[in-house]
Formats: structure tokens, sequence, C-alpha cells
């Protein structure tokens, strides 16, 4: 028995050693083929214009937190959960509400619409994923006909189906993805390999339609391949959890948000992240993220209330829209592009699409709301210490480092 | 934010004895039993602690009153957060805890299996043909250029961004089903044979086109073993075997022509169908497609008569005086459909 101990302790060891050896020769064979920087090659293409973008509908209905949305693929329906457990089907075009539903969980994280629009899935700290199918009859209760099909040992994450209404892709803090069947709930394969929860997925839109990336708590963004399950290619750059993916248009490459106040392109061709999304004035994590049709814009929510959009060529930010009240939590544009709608912790989503290119002033907004290197720091009630201020004798330092104490500490202390 | 930060105990020690100094005691309740509750926990260096908030009282006392108050607020507020009074609902509730997993129980990261996979797909990954950075980054360019101006963000769309004119009629121009497509949706088309497909009004016209060359069955062949892959579990082996007899049996109704080495692979992995046992012989069929019949269509005449016939919208532009708001029309859900239409494996057909 002892032996069999120590036999195992080596290949632990000697696996971890191996594996750290290989990742440095992996980083070597990935620079060999990386002759230009993206915005070295984007200088050619014309900077883009003033982007103004309004609100141009605000859904109010949940009671809590909204942390999840998806699109319906008729470019207006949409389905929102939120921390209460409520589940929402809004016509978001006529802002009406059409179904609800309130699961038997807290702090749903995950919903997604079903491609024909018959159904959704949702699921989050009861550690399963359901499907209700979408019922006007009066008489029938949509709790009713629920089917539970994924169950993970720890929440759930994300969740997506895949082409069809028959299979649902999931995410969860089991540090697995699973892909499931919706008739039986039956498992029809796994992924492992993230080292921590995972936090989101995105499926690609490719013509074999195989594979999807996932992003976790353990800081890699994995691509798997569906049939086999396995690990097809795997990033790991960023400095935090990565709390969302999204695919480029064209499948070549995807996005991730992170906590560590960055977005990053990733190209799988090329085997590398190509390009960061990052400002020193940055310091929160972004939640969601997602392109513009063209894939030349880059929608991203952050935790202090934000949304910046990024010019995902020239890597530089076009516009910086306010409007929530609370940390943005899910970001995703309409299947057509003519919107992309925003979920917040302060109970609402908010539809915006590109108005006129002009100035125009955004609805309902006090100067002492936006942040800024001078603004004094607003204390009615929000947790927003801490941040930016001038005054003399205190230093911030960038949060993705290792984190001064809280600056109001004496510099006298050792 | 301050989230990253795990607000010490000892931080926290120094603050209170900060607060009793200067107040003589006026601390809140709760502040006086965590108070208490520190003192027993650190009391081998309360002595560093009285000194430490001395020496900070004094150093306020050096700076200028505006930045002593806002530092004093800034504290205040900070402790208010992390260490909230009882029965003050946390503004911190960050939902479920993340990396809770791993704690106590075995470390995922820990174990042979991980380690072992880990190095599998490193090897793998070692052996991958990677492309030039600058010939992905140039794709980039050419992908923005060729879209941009089907990005109703970047270019808007006629006749009138739905969101913006409260007018849906983009919409229902655009329809899944839409008897005349637009001509930046024939435009389309020819982006790529994926987004072909992807659309039911291309897709349509590219059967037409087929029928025309007598391959029609290609297209079909593809359809099904879409319908495969994507159903559901149950239905795997009667589907198997619908596909099977209706195109690859010898002297099937719509035979396909696969290469001899597909088909052998194929008919083997026959014997125990699956959603996947189809996959080679589809893919061979869609590049067959790809590479052949998709660039004929484009260069045909029924093409270049859809381009012509294509309607490009006039602009609707936004209505002077808003207060005339549009009304807005409401749309038939997709969960109102006839459950048969609901049975496409890919592309919606959600109405507008």
């Amino acid at each position: 028995m002892a032996t069999d101990g120590l036999h195992e302790n080596e290949t632990l060891a000697s696996l971890k050693s191996e594996a750290e050896s290989l990742k440095g020769k992996l980083e070597e064979e990935r620079a060999k083929l990386h002759d230009v920087e993206l915005h070295q090659v984007a200088e050619r293409v014309e900077a883009l214009g003033q982007f103004v973008m309004k609100t141009r509908r605000t859904l109010k209905g949940h009671g809590n937190k909204v942390l999840c949305m998806d699109w319906c693929k008729d470019k207006r329906r949409i389905v929102s959960s939120s921390q209460d457990g409520k589940v929402i089907v809004w016509d978001s075009f006529t802002t009406n509400k059409e179904h609800a539903v309130t699961m038997p969980c807290t702090w749903v994280m995950a919903c997604a619409y079903a491609p024909s629009g018959c159904a959704i899935a949702c699921g989050g700290l009861d550690n399963k994923c359901s499907v209700y199918p979408l019922t006007f009859d009066k008489n029938e209760n949509m709790a009713a006909k629920k089917k539970s099909v994924a169950m993970h040992t720890n929440y759930l994450s994300a969740c997506s189906f895949t082409n069809s209404d028959m299979q649902i892709l999931t995410a969860s803090g089991d540090g697995t993805c699973a892909l499931w069947d919706v008739e039986s709930g039956q498992l029809l394969q796994s992924f492992h390999g993230h080292g921590a929860d995972v936090l989101c997925l995105d499926l690609a839109p490719s013509e074999t339609g195989n594979t999807f990336v996932s992003g976790g708590c353990d800081k890699k963004a994995m691509v798997w391949d569906m049939r086999s399950g396995q690990c097809v290619q795997a990033f790991e750059t960023h400095e935090s959890d990565i709390n969302s993916v999204r695919y480029y248009p064209s499948g070549d490459a995807f996005a991730s948000g992170s906590d560590d106040a960055t977005c990053r392109l990733y190209d799988l061709r090329a085997d590398r992240e190509v390009a960061i999304y990052s400002k020193e004035s940055i310091i929160f994590g972004a939640s969601s993220v997602d392109f513009s049709l063209s894939g030349r814009l880059l929608f991203a929510g952050y935790n202090d209330y934000t949304i910046n959009v990024w010019d995902v060529l020239k890597g530089s930010r076009v516009s910086i829209l306010f409007g929530h009240e609370n940390r943005v939590s899910t970001l995703r544009v309409s299947p057509d592009g003519t919107a992309f709608c925003s979920g917040s912790w302060d109970h609402t989503l908010r539809a915006q699409p590109q108005a006129l290119l002009l100035e125009v002033a955004l609805p309902g907004l006090e100067p002492s709301d936006r942040p800024g290197p001078s603004a004094p720091v607003n204390l009615r009630g929000r947790a927003r210490t801490t941040c930016k201020t001038t005054c003399s004798g205190i230093k911030m330092g960038p949060v993705s480092q290792k984190l001064p104490k809280p600056a109001f500490q004496s510099t006298l202390f050792k | 934010m301050s989230t990253l930060w795990p607000a010490a105990e000892l931080d926290y020690a120094i603050y209170l004895a900060k607060k009793n100094i200067r107040k003589r005691g006026g601390l809140f309740d709760h502040e006086k039993e965590h108070y208490d509750q520190l003192h027993r926990k650190i009391s081998h260096t309360w002595d560093l602690v009285v000194m430490q908030a001395r020496e900070q009282l004094w150093a306020a006392k050096q700076r200028r009153k505006g930045d002593r108050l806002v530092i004093a607020c800034q504290e205040q507020t900070y402790w208010l957060v992390n260490r909230p009074p009882p029965g003050v609902p946390s503004v911190l509730e960050q939902g479920p805890e993340r990396n809770s997993c791993t704690a106590g129980r075995v470390q995922m990261t820990k174990t042979v299996d991980f380690y072992r996979r880990e190095v599998e797909c490193l090897r793998k990954a070692l052996g991958r043909a990677r492309v030039k950075s600058s010939v992905c980054l140039e794709a980039y360019l050419k992908f923005s250029s060729q879209r941009g101006p089907h990005d109703p963000i970047m270019s808007g769309c006629l006749p009138s961004n739905p969101w913006v004119t409260d007018n849906d009629t983009y919409w229902a121009m655009n329809a899944p089903s839409a008897a005349v497509p637009t001509r930046l949706r024939v435009e389309q088309w020819a982006f790529s044979f994926r987004e072909l497909l992807e659309d039911p009004v291309g897709r349509a016209h590219f059967m037409d086109f087929l029928r025309k060359e007598f391959s029609a069955e290609n297209l079909s062949f593809w359809e099904a073993c879409e319908e495969l892959r994507h159903g559901g579990q149950a239905q795997v082996p009667a589907l198997v075997d619908a596909v099977y007899q209706q195109f690859l049996a010898p002297g099937a109704a719509r035979w396909v022509n696969i290469d001899s080495r597909t088909m052998e692979r194929t008919l083997v992995g026959l014997g125990r169908p699956h959603r996947h046992v189809l996959d080679d012989a589809q893919l061979h069929i869609y590049m067959l497609m790809k590479k052949d019949s998709y660039p004929r269509f484009l260069k045909s005449d029924l093409y270049k008569d859809l381009l012509a016939e294509a309607v490009v919208p006039p602009e609707t532009k936004r209505r002077v005086f808003p207060f005339m708001r549009k009304p807005r029309h409401s749309s038939p859900s997709p969960a109102l459909l006839p459950a048969s239409a609901s049975r496409e494996p890919s592309g919606g057909d959600g109405e507008a």
C-alpha cells in the first residue's frame, strides 16, 4: 500500500512538471508564427466615427438582480432570469411579458431560448438545467411540464441549446461541461479539463458545427470537440476568472471577458491571443461580451455599471454607455444585429440599437454618476469605496497585481 | 473591486481601535462585540494594534481637513460593506461562491487524471498546424469590411431599425420565409456556403438549382444527416436506418456518390448506429457541394436573376413629431406555430 502511494506521488509530481515544460514549449511554438500585431494590420482601416447609442426599451418586471438573458431567433423575444428564481419571457419590442415561471431555486444564472422558439431552458443553484415548453394555454401551468435535463454536482453557470431543441450544452461550477439529450435527460458527452468552476460557454458557428469554447475560474479558455469530448485548444493568458466567452462571427476567433478588467481576442488558426482590450481607467471586471454582426464592434458589460464598446480591429474604445444603476451581468446582441440587450443587477434589462451618428444626450444621467479621476467618491449607499480619489498620499495599485492594502491605511505600517 | 481584497481581521481591529480612541468608547453594539472578540483573538499583538491606530490618527491630523473627511468616509463605508451591522442585507452578495468545490474535498487540480489529461492535450496542441498571424489578422479586416454594410449597428438598415422607429417592416421583409428576399440578403449567400445553407430561402433556391443539375439528393442527404446529428437520442437507430435505405444502400432511390473508402467506413459503423456514424459521409458530400455545386450556383442565371429581382427597401425616416408614436405591433410567438413547423433541425423559423 505504501509503495502504491509513493508511486502515485511520483507520477503526480512528474506529470505536473511535464505539463509545465510542455506549456513552455507550446508558448515558444505559438510565438514563432507571430509576425505582426493586430493594431499594426488595422492601421489601414478607417477609424470609426462617433458612436452614440440610446436605450430604446427598458424591461422592468424582475424583482431582483437580472443574471442572464438570451434572444429568440425571431429577433424580438427574449428570456431573462434573475436572483429570486423568476424566469420571464418578453416580447421586448412591445415590452410585454408573455410567460413567467418561478424556479424552485434562487440565483438562476443560466437561461437559453430554444432555436424553435417553443421552449426555454434555465438553471442555477439547483445544479440542474430544466427545459420548459412554452405554452399559451391558460389552463396549463408551465411549471407542470418542466423537464429536468442536466444534473451537475454544483451550480449551473451557463446553458445553450445546440442546433436544435433536442440537445443542450451546460457548464457548471463543478468544473465540467456536458452535452445532454433533452428528451431522455441522457448524458451524451462530458468535458473534463478545467481546474475550477466553468463560468461560460459559446457554440462555434462552423460548417461542421462540432466545437464550443468555455471559460472558467482557472483563467483558461478551452475549445472542445463535442463529438469526442477532448479539449482541442486551450488558452491561459487571463489573470483572473473568465466570465464570458463569445465567438467572432466568422468562427475563427473568440473574445473573452474577465475579472482582470480586460477583454481579449484569441485566434484559433494562429492558436494565440491576438488582442487585449483594456484601459488603465477600467479596473472592474468584465462580466459579459458580444460582437456586433460584422465583428467590428465588441460590446462588453462591466461590474462598474458601464458598457464599453471596443473597436475590435484597432483595439481602442469607441464608446462608453451608462444607464444601468448596478453591475451589468449579461449582454447579448440580437440575432439580426439590430440591437443589443443588457441585463443588470439593478433589476432591469435595456435594449440599445444604433441611433443616429450625432451627439445625442444620453437620458437620465447626472454628472456625479460618471466615474472620473476628479470625481469625489459617491457614497450614497453604493459599494463604491476606495476607487479613484486624488487625495494626496493615496496610491491606487492596478487590480491585477498583488493588491496593496486599502488605501486609507497609513504607509507607516510595516 | 474591493471584492478582491479580503477585509483582514487586523485591519478591522485597527479601525475599531481608532474609532474607540477617537470617540472615547462610543462604538456601536455590534462593533463593541467585534472589538472584544478581536481583542481576545489577537491579544498577543494588541499593543501593535493600538500603536498602529495611534499612528494613523496622528498621520490623519497632518492631512488637510478635506482629505481627512473623505478618507474617513471611505473607511467607514468600507467597513459598513465588509462588516455589515446585523440585519442589514449584504451589499456584496455575490452569488454562489466560486471555487467552493475545490475547498475541503480533494482539489480538482491535484489528481493524476487531471494532469494526465492536461499533458495529453498539450502534446496534441504542440503538434497542431498553425497559421501565420498576418494571414489570420488580414482575414478579420476582410471579414469586417465585407460584412460592414450588413451590420445594422454599423450601417443602419433599410427601411429602418425597428427599435428606433417602432416600425417592424424590416423584420417582415427579412422573415425566414419571405417571398422576395432583400438585396443584402441575396448578396450574403455569396459570402460563404454555410450562410447560404443557413438561410431557408437561400437553401430552397440552391435546392432548385441542384434539381436542375440532377444532384438534389446531395443536399437532401446532408439535411437528413443534420437531423440525425441534432435530433433526439431515441430517434437515432430509426433515422440511421432510414438514411441508409434512402441514400446509401445499393440501388437506393436517391443514391449519393461517396468515395469508396468513406463508404466502407460508414457501412462498418452502421453496425452500431450512433448519431455521429454518418459524419464522414456527410462531410464528404458537404465538401462536394461546396467546391463544385456552390460556385456554379453563384455563377448561374438563377442566382443572377435573384440578385436582380431582390428588393432594396426605401429608407423610412424617423418621425418628425415623436409624440405621434406608431403603435408597436405585437407578433405571434413562435411557440404558437403548429408542432410540425418547429422540427427543422437548423435555422430558426420564428416569424417576425
